[in-house]
């Protein structure tokens, strides 16, 4: 698969979530280097979701240390970690479903008017527009209108939107939970090869959360699972199988011993 | 590269498209619609009324001046619409900021004995003071709903169901259940009924208010998270925006417009009347969902609220003046209001549907 660098950009040790007394997270450390796609599987309730939350300022851990770059990084908020240039496309897809695709795609991001109305935060449609355009355009997506709204639109259609906002703005790290869990196969390897893009034409390092083991040795350069909110496997996709990560999620046996938390 | 994303749906003359530019052709129609209907509301009013009394420009202005303060509200209620909140409690709040301002009008204009002779020595700080406090009281609520509703996540509908009660009670206490008395005429005479180019200030007030509301609205990131929130405040959060900070200023924004509305009403009535309003947050509404808002949020046009208020004292003129009684208004304004709601869910309906 595509060489990656040994640089660590995301590492997260010990991480815990409580919700109330459920624990979604007890400790779960995950690695993310540099150009890499790096799916992240487990099964239903492993915590795979809470745990992408933590990275993208969605969700604050109640204990752990997550780095950014090797320093510390504290998200309070999503907006946090698009600073941080982490960006997520959801499961449940976060569109606005009334605005259409270029609102969609600034949103939260504004391009403004020139002269003083800016200060006023007068928006530039056009500008918003033509640039939506390009972006799209970039990643080979074509949608039949860009002044309709989204909700018009077709499922394959919305999710090119919401990978197309956040490999527009992601400068480090693309992050996307189950991108294909409701797609037709055609538009499941479209997406795929929209993820290996954004590695290759982009330079920005991929986690995916899947839970279709074949997507993960299709579009994967490491893989990681969760069980139980913690940690149990990393390993490079080419050097495990589908029966290892499957012992591996179910528990049955483990392979590689829990990092100290 | 394109699989899949761009498949039957993009082609020329698929049905999809088809449908979607019929759909389109449809809600600029429905806009067109309200248009027409209250043309024909004034075409048949005039025609109707003796020797097309109705649209005098004394009539014209006498329907702008009461529809001047419901605008105002609308424009607010609207926006808080359109981010799927409700606010129930603007008339309760347009009392207690009338009854407070006018209370500190009288107060500092001069001693009890020289209000009580119409004497005031002191009017311009009365007047000032007065607007200052009402404009502030309306904010002040505004904010309540708005820290209730975005803080502990209590439904606006219930906050401001509570609000409505608390705010017209206090205004009550503060009264004992009496009308102000004793307001300097000053501000009837200059600004309540005052004209500037043959249109009422309180007119020009509300144009100017809705105005500064629908470039808000249309041209700023302010209005465009409005939107968003309304579409899907899950989504709004996550692309960065402070959804409870914006929610918090939209309720405030309301309470400040209401302020304002107490403030015209004290000016054209010269007093503070307790009893009137009862019925401002269901005639807000109604404008607002006549021109298109849809009560689930992320959908509505400034101009279909602004002819959606002028709508109601339209009727009510003109059923006055052709001889209808004017009961017949809120038959007719049901009528519209329910037909409204059917074509907003007939939207939502195609929506989910394509």
């Amino acid at each position: 698969m595509n060489p990656t660098s040994d640089k660590v950009l995301l590492s997260a040790r010990g991480i815990v979530k409580n919700y109330g007394h459920v624990q979604a997270l007890g400790g779960a450390n995950f690695e993310l280097r540099e150009h890499e796609i790096h799916a992240l599987v487990g099964d239903n309730g492993a915590g795979k979701s809470t745990l992408i939350k933590v990275f993208s300022g969605d969700v604050q851990p109640d204990e752990g240390v997550l780095e950014i770059d090797g320093r510390p990084a504290r998200f309070a908020s999503p907006r946090d970690a698009q600073v941080a240039g982490i960006e997520t496309v959801y499961q449940d897809l976060a569109l606005a479903s009334t605005l259409d695709t270029a609102m969609n795609i600034h949103l939260g991001r504004e391009l403004l008017v020139r002269g003083p109305l800016a200060k006023l935060g007068f928006i530039n449609r056009r500008a918003m527009k033509r640039n939506a355009a390009e972006q799209l355009k970039e990643l080979g997506i074509e949608l039949p209108s860009f002044t309709i709204p989204v909700s018009d639109l077709s499922g394959g259609q919305r999710q090119a939107v919401a990978v197309a906002r956040a490999a527009a703005w992601g400068r480090r790290i693309l992050i996307m939970d189950e991108p294909v869990a409701a797609l037709a196969p055609q538009q499941t390897e479209f997406v795929l090869s929209l993820m290996r893009r954004a590695r290759d034409d982009r330079g920005l390092a991929v986690i995916f959360i899947s839970h279709n083991l074949p997507h993960v040795f299709l579009a994967s350069d490491r893989v990681t699972v969760l069980r139980h909110g913690q940690t149990v496997l990393t390993k490079p996709t080419a050097e495990t199988d589908v029966e290892e990560l499957l012992r591996a999620m179910t528990g049955i046996m483990n392979t590689e011993g829990r990092a100290s938390a | 590269m394109n699989i899949g994303t761009h498949g039957s749906a993009s082609s020329e003359h698929s049905p999809a498209k088809q449908l979607r530019e019929l759909a389109a052709r449809f809600f600029k129609l429905e806009s067109a619609l309200l248009v027409a209907i209250l043309g024909a509301m004034i075409v048949i009013f005039t025609i109707l009324s003796p020797s097309g009394e109705f649209f005098s420009s004394g009539n014209i202005r006498s329907i702008a001046l009461d529809t001047s303060e419901i605008l105002v509200l609308s424009a607010g209620e609207m926006l808080i619409i359109v981010a799927a909140g409700l606010d129930l409690s603007i008339g309760s709040v347009v009392v207690f900021s009338s009854v407070v301002g006018a209370k500190t009008l009288v107060a500092l204009s001069g001693s009890p004995a020289q209000v009580a002779q119409f004497t005031y020595p002191h009017l311009a700080l009365g007047i000032t003071a007065g607007v200052a406090v009402a404009v502030l009281a309306g904010l002040g609520w505004g904010l309540v709903n708005g820290l209730l509703t975005a803080k502990w996540g209590v439904p606006p509908f219930i906050v401001t169901l509570g609000t409505l009660s608390v705010a017209v009670g206090l205004a009550q206490v503060i009264t004992g259940g009496l009308n102000v008395p004793n307001i300097p005429p000053a501000l009837q005479n200059s600004y309540g009924s005052g004209q500037l180019f043959g249109i009422p200030w309180l007119v020009w007030t509300a144009i100017i208010v809705v105005g500064i509301l629908w470039v808000l609205l249309e041209l700023t990131r302010y209005g465009l998270h409005t939107y968003a929130i309304g579409a899907s405040p899950e989504a709004a959060r996550r692309a960065g925006i402070n959804v409870r900070l914006h929610t918090i200023s939209l309720y405030g924004l309301m309470g400040l417009l209401a302020g304002i509305v107490g403030v015209m009403d004290v000016a054209r009535f010269d007093t503070a009347s307790i009893f009137a309003h009862t019925q401002d947050n269901l005639t807000a509404i109604t404008a607002a969902v006549i021109g298109g808002t849809s009560l689930f949020g992320g959908r509505g046009r400034m101009l279909g609220t602004v002819i959606g208020a002028f709508i109601p004292a339209t009727l009510r003129n003109g059923f006055v003046l052709i001889g209808v009684e004017p009961f017949w208004q809120n038959v007719a304004l049901g009528s519209v209001l329910i037909t409204a709601v059917y074509i907003d869910q007939m939207r939502r309906r195609r929506a989910r549907i394509a």
